[in-house]
C-alpha cells in the first residue's frame, strides 16, 4: 500500500496497531429429548443406550442414527463395563483443566454398544493403560447423582484379561 | 445451461421456542417428509447443501452434528454455507450445472430462541467500527425505516398495511406462527419501540426449518407431475458501511431481479423475504411489483422469520404454489445482512 | 430393551462463549483509531474526490488503493435516526437515545453512533450535533463515546 499521509494533527504520536474487540454471548442451551433420556438414565445410576430399528447402539445418543438419517427410537440399557478401544495419555496443562497431569483420557466401548465414550481413566499407572484393557466406571455416592457424565468419576482396570479389540469402522465397506 | 427444478418442499410449523427438541431432532422430520414428497431415498440425493449459523446455537460446528439427521452414509458430497438456506439452494443449483448428480437436498434450520438474538446478529457487522456499539437489528432497520417515510415514498399507514395483511394472510398458512386479523388503526395505536417502527413493524423470533428437493432436467420430469423451474436466480451484494449505501432503495435486489428475468413474464405470486414492513415496499420497488396483488400470500417474515430459513423458505412456498398448480410463475426472494445489505432473487415456472 | 419416549422436562443448561479479541487494524483503519484517540475524526479521500468516513483502504465503487487522509468534523449532520425506547444491556447508553448516521463537516459519507439527545423531540433529521470524547480513550470506536446536539 502506498504510504499513508497523516495529517498534521497526528504526525509525531504512537499509533494504533491493535484494537481490543471483546464479545461475550449468554445462551439457554436445550439438550434435546434423547440427550435428556440419557443424562436423567445416568442420574438413576444407569447408562441408556439408543438405537434406530436395524441400526447400531449409540452412546450417548442425541437422537439421530447417523447413518440412517432416522430417529434412535429403541432405548438399549448398557453396563458400566467395557474395552479401552483407545487412550491418550494428557501431559499438557491448559486453561479449566482440573485433573494432575499426567493422567489418561480414554475411548471405551461399553459391552453392547457400537460407539465408544469418553471419560477418564485412573487407578492405573499411565504406562500400564492399553487398547484391549478391560475397564469398570465407578460412580460417585448415591447423594451426588445428577444428569451429568461426571456422575461418573472415571473407569479402571477390572482385572479381566485384555480382549481383542475391533475398531469402529474396521472391515466396514461403502 | 441444465434445467434445475425444485420438485418437493417441506417446513416444519414455525414457533416462538422449540423448547423440547434440538436442531437435529427439530430437523429430521422435515428431511423425512421432504424425501418422502419427492419418492426419493437418502441414497439417491446426490448432493446435500445446507444453510445455518452456528451463532445461534452458540456451539461452534453445530451444523455437523445436525448432518446426523441426513444419514451422512455411505460418504455424501455435502456443502454448508454459513447463510440462509436460498444461498444453499443457489450453491445446489450450481452443482447441479456440471452435471455430476442430478439431484440435490437443501435444507435450513435455525433455532433463535436460546441465545440473545440481537447481540447474536450483531456479530456479523464490522468489527472495528460497527460491532462494538452493538446495534440490533430493529434498530438498524429502523434507520432505514425513517429514511424512506422521510423521502416522503412511504407513510406510517403504508407500513401498517403490509403489517397487517402479512398476518391476515398467514391465517391461511398452517406454518405461520403469528396468524391475526388487526386493523391500520390498532397497528397505528401502538407505541413505537424504537421510533418509528412499532413491534407490529417487525418480526418475531422464530425457531423452523426448511427442506427443498432439487432435481435437473428428466429426472425433474420424473419426480414431479408439475416441476417448479428455476427459470433465473441471481444475488448481489452492498458495501457493509451503511453510509456508502442508499438505505431507501435496494440496488442488489433490482440488479438481481434484472439478471434473473423477473420482468420475462407475468408474475402471479411473489414471496419477498422482508422482516421489517418497510422492506417490503422497498423490495417492491426494486422488482417492478410496487401494486402487485399477490404479495407474501404465506404472511412472509413479517408472520414466521426463523434466522438463516425465512429466505429458503419464500423460494419454497412459491415453488410448492407451482407444483400444485395454483401458480404458472412466480418470483422469490432472500435476504442477508443489515438494512437488506445482500440479496437473492429466483423466479420459478411451472410448464404451461 | 425399551422405547424411546419423549421424557418429561427437557434439560436445559446456560451456555456462555466469551471472546476476548485483540483485531490488528492496518494502517488505514489504524489511522482512523488513533484520530479518535486524540479526539481527531479522519475521513480518506475517493477516487471520485469524495471523502468517507470512516476511511476505506479501498475505494468501494473502483477497489482502488486509498491513501489520502481528510481531517473532518468535530462537527456533523444527522442524516437519519432512530429512537430506542428501552435500551439494551450493550447498547452505548442505558437511557433512551438514538441511533444515529452522522455525516462530519468535510465528509460525503455518515456512520453509525449515538445520540445523546435526551428525548426523542430532540432529535430530527438535518439537525447538527457535535462529538462527545470518552475520558479515557484508547484508540477505539468507543473513543467517541456519541454524539450530542449542537449546543
Amino acid at each position: 500500500m502506498a504510504d499513508l499521509a497523516l495529517p498534521p494533527s497526528l504526525q509525531g504520536v504512537e499509533p494504533v496497531r491493535s484494537v481490543r474487540t471483546p464479545a461475550r454471548l449468554e445462551y439457554q442451551y436445550t439438550a434435546g429429548e434423547a440427550t435428556t433420556r440419557f443424562l436423567r438414565g445416568i442420574e438413576q445410576r444407569r447408562i441408556l443406550g439408543e438405537r434406530a430399528p436395524g441400526g447400531k447402539v449409540y452412546v450417548p445418543s442425541r437422537g439421530a442414527d447417523p447413518q440412517l438419517g432416522v430417529p434412535t427410537s429403541e432405548q438399549v440399557e448398557l453396563p458400566a463395563v467395557g474395552t479401552l478401544t483407545s487412550f491418550c495419555v494428557v501431559n499438557v496443562a491448559f486453561y479449566g483443566q482440573g485433573m494432575e497431569i499426567p493422567y489418561t483420557s480414554g475411548l471405551i466401548l461399553l459391552d453392547g454398544a457400537d460407539l465408544p465414550i469418553m471419560h477418564l481413566i485412573q487407578e492405573c499407572p499411565v504406562e500400564d493403560v492399553r487398547i484391549g484393557m478391560r475397564v469398570e466406571g465407578v460412580w460417585v455416592d448415591d447423594d451426588d447423582l445428577a444428569p451429568t457424565l461426571e456422575s461418573i468419576r472415571y473407569f479402571r482396570p477390572t482385572g479381566e484379561p485384555d480382549v481383542e479389540v475391533v475398531q469402529p469402522g474396521e472391515g466396514v465397506t461403502w | 445451461m441444465i434445467d434445475v427444478a425444485v420438485v418437493a418442499t417441506a417446513q416444519m410449523p414455525n414457533v416462538r421456542s422449540e423448547t423440547r427438541r434440538n436442531e437435529v431432532e427439530m430437523l429430521m422430520p422435515v428431511l423425512q417428509e421432504v424425501r418422502e414428497r419427492a419418492g426419493l431415498d437418502r441414497t439417491e440425493i446426490g448432493f446435500t447443501c445446507s444453510g445455518s449459523t452456528d451463532y445461534l446455537s452458540g456451539q461452534a460446528f453445530s451444523f455437523v452434528s445436525t448432518l446426523d439427521g441426513v444419514g451422512p452414509w455411505p460418504p455424501i458430497q455435502e456443502s454448508h454455507v454459513e447463510m440462509d438456506g436460498a444461498w444453499a439452494l443457489y450453491e445446489a443449483w450450481v452443482k447441479l450445472q456440471l452435471g455430476e448428480v442430478d439431484t440435490a437436498l437443501v435444507y435450513s434450520y435455525g433455532k433463535s430462541s436460546p441465545g440473545p438474538l440481537h447481540e447474536v446478529l450483531s456479530r456479523q457487522l464490522d468489527p472495528y467500527h460497527v460491532a462494538p456499539l452493538w446495534p440490533d437489528a430493529i434498530s438498524l432497520a429502523a434507520l432505514q425505516a425513517r429514511a424512506l417515510l422521510e423521502s416522503g415514498r412511504a407513510t406510517e399507514a403504508d407500513l401498517a398495511e403490509v403489517a397487517c395483511r402479512s398476518r391476515r394472510a398467514a391465517l391461511d398458512n398452517p406454518n405461520a406462527q403469528l396468524r391475526w386479523d388487526r386493523s391500520v388503526e390498532e397497528h397505528l395505536a401502538e407505541e413505537p419501540i424504537v421510533d418509528p417502527l412499532r413491534r407490529s413493524d417487525c418480526p418475531p423470533i422464530t425457531d423452523g426449518a426448511c427442506a427443498v428437493i432439487l432435481a435437473a432436467g428428466d429426472r425433474a420430469r420424473s419426480l414431479a407431475a408439475r416441476p417448479a423451474w428455476i427459470r433465473g436466480i441471481d444475488h448481489r451484494v452492498e458495501p457493509m458501511a451503511l453510509g456508502l449505501r442508499d438505505l431507501t432503495t435496494s440496488a442488489s435486489t433490482h440488479q438481481a431481479g434484472q439478471r434473473a428475468g423477473v420482468g420475462d413474464g407475468p408474475v402471479d405470486v411473489a414471496e419477498l423475504h422482508a422482516p421489517f414492513t418497510h422492506q417490503e415496499l422497498i423490495l417492491r420497488a426494486a422488482l417492478g411489483l410496487d401494486d402487485h396483488g399477490n404479495v407474501n400470500p404465506s404472511g412472509g417474515a413479517l408472520a414466521a422469520n426463523p434466522v438463516m430459513v425465512a429466505g429458503l423458505t419464500r423460494i419454497a412456498e412459491v415453488a410448492q404454489r407451482i407444483l400444485d398448480g395454483e401458480a404458472g410463475r412466480g418470483v422469490a426472494h432472500a435476504t442477508s445482512g443489515p438494512c437488506l445489505q445482500q440479496n437473492l432473487v429466483c423466479v420459478l415456472e411451472g410448464d404451461r | 430393551m425399551a422405547d424411546a419416549a419423549p421424557p418429561g422436562e427437557v434439560l436445559t443448561a446456560p451456555l456462555v462463549i466469551e471472546y476476548p479479541f485483540s483485531r490488528t487494524t492496518g494502517p488505514v483503519i489504524g489511522a482512523f483509531l488513533t484520530g479518535l484517540r486524540e479526539r481527531v475524526l479522519l475521513g480518506i479521500r475517493g477516487s471520485d474526490g469524495r471523502v468517507l468516513v470512516p476511511p476505506t483502504e479501498h475505494d468501494p465503487v473502483t477497489g482502488e488503493d486509498l491513501h489520502e487522509l481528510v481531517e473532518v468534523g468535530p462537527g456533523g449532520v444527522v442524516e437519519t435516526w432512530a429512537w430506542v425506547r428501552h435500551p439494551m444491556p450493550k447498547h452505548p447508553l442505558d437511557r433512551p437515545f438514538a441511533w444515529a448516521l452522522v455525516r462530519p463537516d468535510g465528509a460525503d459519507v455518515s456512520f453509525l453512533q449515538a445520540v445523546d439527545a435526551g428525548s426523542v423531540d430532540a432529535m430530527s433529521t438535518g439537525m447538527r450535533v457535535q462529538p462527545r470524547w470518552a475520558d479515557e480513550r484508547e484508540g477505539s470506536i468507543l473513543d467517541l463515546a456519541c454524539w450530542e446536539p449542537k449546543r
